[in-house]
């Protein structure tokens, strides 16, 4: 075989030797336990944060925006007052910031599988659904950034929760634990839609209604009687009772329990989904 | 382990269909332990997906393949344990720093984090990219993209690797670098599936190669023994004196049959499928005092092998790599 290696003369800056003792002096460790590599993928997802911290900015100035603009265009005219306002569309701003951070995932997936490097992760003795946990595990970083710029938006604009900062504590979890699990949906989106932005399309599309036929910005009794009952049976609005629960300090354990059991139903069904649509690509 | 298996990869009657095309229509491949075995065919042959079939990473919709002798369908996870793979578009994470690469690998791969830097140091700087280990991947060039994604794969060093077009798009230098690379893992061991429509690398690396088709293997032999089966080789010869043409045609018909004269006085050729023959013909011509200002045995190229089996140029596929690649 020598007399074909004409190649070799050009292998300039590349130590072949070196390469060689790479070769042999790697060992074979154990695999990795599956929250080992879970975790591995949520670090994958905090350093392209830490990459590209400008992805944050939709998630840290809609909600800034959202916050001003609703508490001084409606506050007046919806309950007299701006500052009372701000009590009553905070917890309901909480949600939507962080839930619109949701549709993400999905796009990230979308974006993801585009490229080359998901053939390397599914060519690895790991847990299957690791690197989409992983990512969604990574992207709820994501999620408190956007819920924490909410409270301190409205901690600025002189909010003060009835239920002590504690209870604003809480709503964060729950709103962070609810986005969880419809993260899933929007991965479930990202893997049947053809590209980032039809993914971004439509998510956005399914939760601007969603989140604005909800009680969280007017009170579901001044609306049209079949407008009402669909907020009632809207799950967003089901997080935004739970929510000014706890932020007002008037939580009940059923309202809270609504939302972790939606949170439960939504894993259940779209974690398998998820995972059998990214074991056939 | 696997002692007893002397093949490292075993394909029977493989087929993969995407909606109505056949993309792998029966493919039949045995790869011995150590070997570097080469999948030549133009873009759309069936390659990619076979080797994605045997990677784990598509299931085969009929026929059966083992690695190791683990079955790619009921021991999946096994597969995935020994195989490596490098795919056709680059498989690393642009939006992370090369090392930061290499570290992922290595933590997925189950080194603690401590192991993972550390081996992610050494093979940075084994593949002369230690001083792009903090740039982020998307700023790399084809080669040293290539490169990195060539030390992923070797973060464990893989009992079987799968290189599906791993020179596709490269500049001569940086395919050379490639070339060495692959060659330094065929010397520690590792078994190479090499997908490639360029010919001469089949040619330069396998010591087997399989030429596939339309989702068949249509030849498969050394590269030799193709060229061989095809056409057959040639004698050049070409004499210091032309008037004495005329008595070395006569001199080379006494060992080989078919002698042409060249649209060059000085020069013969003539058909030799056996170097032995062909030598006898040119100590002949010594004999017989006839100065010869030069002779060459020329084997056919593999792209007349190509042309010759197909019906159809293989040059015709790979004119436009990037073009193939977008798609």
């Amino acid at each position: 075989m020598s007399e074909t290696r004409t190649g070799d003369a050009a292998l300039e800056g590349l130590e072949e030797q070196a390469i060689r003792k790479a070769l042999s002096s790697a060992s074979r460790p154990a695999r990795p336990s599956a929250l080992s590599a879970v975790l591995t993928f949520g670090w994958r997802g905090i350093l392209k944060i830490k990459h590209v911290p400008e992805q944050l900015i939709d998630a840290t100035m809609t909600p800034v925006l959202f916050t001003l603009m609703f508490t001084y265009m409606y506050g007046g005219a919806i309950s007299g007052s701006t500052s009372e306002y701000l009590t009553f569309i905070l917890p309901g701003i909480l949600m939507m910031s962080v839930v619109f951070t949701t549709v993400y995932s999905g796009v990230a997936l979308n974006t993801d599988l585009t490229k080359g490097v998901v053939d390397r992760f599914r060519s690895l003795p790991i847990w299957r659904p690791a690197p989409l946990v992983g990512s969604v595990v990574g992207d709820s970083v994501r999620y408190l950034v956007a819920g924490t710029v909410v409270v301190i938006v409205g901690a600025v604009l002189g909010y003060r929760p009835d239920g002590g900062w504690d209870g604003v504590l809480a709503a964060l979890v729950l709103t962070i634990v609810f986005s969880f699990a419809l993260a899933w949906v929007f991965t479930t989106l990202g893997l049947i839609m053809r590209s980032p932005n039809a993914v971004m399309n439509t998510g956005f599309m399914a939760l601007f209604p969603l989140t604005f036929l909800s009680n969280a910005f007017v009170p579901p009794e001044t609306l049209p009687s079949g407008l009402e009952a669909f907020v009632e049976i809207n799950p967003i609005s089901w997080v935004v009772t739970a929510n000014r629960g706890l932020m007002n300090g008037t939580a009940e354990a059923g309202d809270i329990l609504l939302v972790l059991a939606t949170a439960v139903v939504l894993t259940a069904v779209f974690v398998p989904l998820t995972s059998r649509l990214y074991r056939k690509k | 382990m696997t002692g007893a298996h002397e093949l490292a990869i075993e394909v029977e009657g493989l087929e993969k269909s995407f909606g109505e095309t056949k993309a792998v229509d029966g493919v039949d491949l045995s790869v011995r332990k150590g070997a570097v075995y080469g999948m030549l065919g133009p873009n759309g042959a069936g390659k990619t997906t076979t080797i994605r079939m045997l990677a784990t990473l598509v299931r085969p919709d009929g026929g059966a393949a083992r690695v190791l002798g683990h079955d790619i369908v009921t021991e999946a996870d096994e597969v995935r344990s020994v195989v490596g793979l490098t795919g056709q578009l680059a498989s690393v994470d642009e939006d992370l720093t090369g090392r930061e690469n290499l570290i992922l690998i290595g933590r997925l791969m189950g080194h603690s984090r401590a192991d993972a830097k550390a081996r992610a140091d050494e093979l940075l700087d084994s593949f002369g990219l230690s001083e792009a280990a903090s740039k982020l991947v998307k700023n790399y060039s084809g080669g040293m993209r290539r490169r990195l994604d060539l030390a992923a794969s070797i973060v464990v060093t893989p009992e079987v690797m799968f290189l599906d077009e791993p020179t596709t798009g490269l500049d001569p230098r940086s395919r050379n670098q490639v070339w060495g690379i692959i060659r330094a893992l065929a010397d520690a061991g590792t078994t190479i599936l090499l997908c490639t429509q360029y010919l001469d690398e089949a040619d330069q690396l396998a010591e087997g190669i399989a030429v596939i088709d339309h989702g068949k293997v249509i030849a498969e032999g050394t590269p030799s023994q193709l060229k061989a089966s095809v056409g057959s080789a040639t004698l050049h010869v070409r004499l210091l004196d032309p008037d004495r043409r005329g008595e070395a045609a006569e001199a080379l018909s006494r060992e080989l049959s078919g002698v042409e004269l060249d649209p060059d006085p000085a020069a013969l050729t003539v058909p030799c499928a056996d170097a032995d023959r062909g030598a006898e013909a040119v100590a002949e011509l010594s004999r017989q005092g006839i100065a010869i200002a030069g002779f060459s045995l020329g084997q056919p190229s593999l792209d007349e092998v190509f042309l010759a089996l197909t019906g159809r140029p293989a040059t015709e596929d790979e004119s436009n790599p990037e073009e193939v690649e977008a798609a």
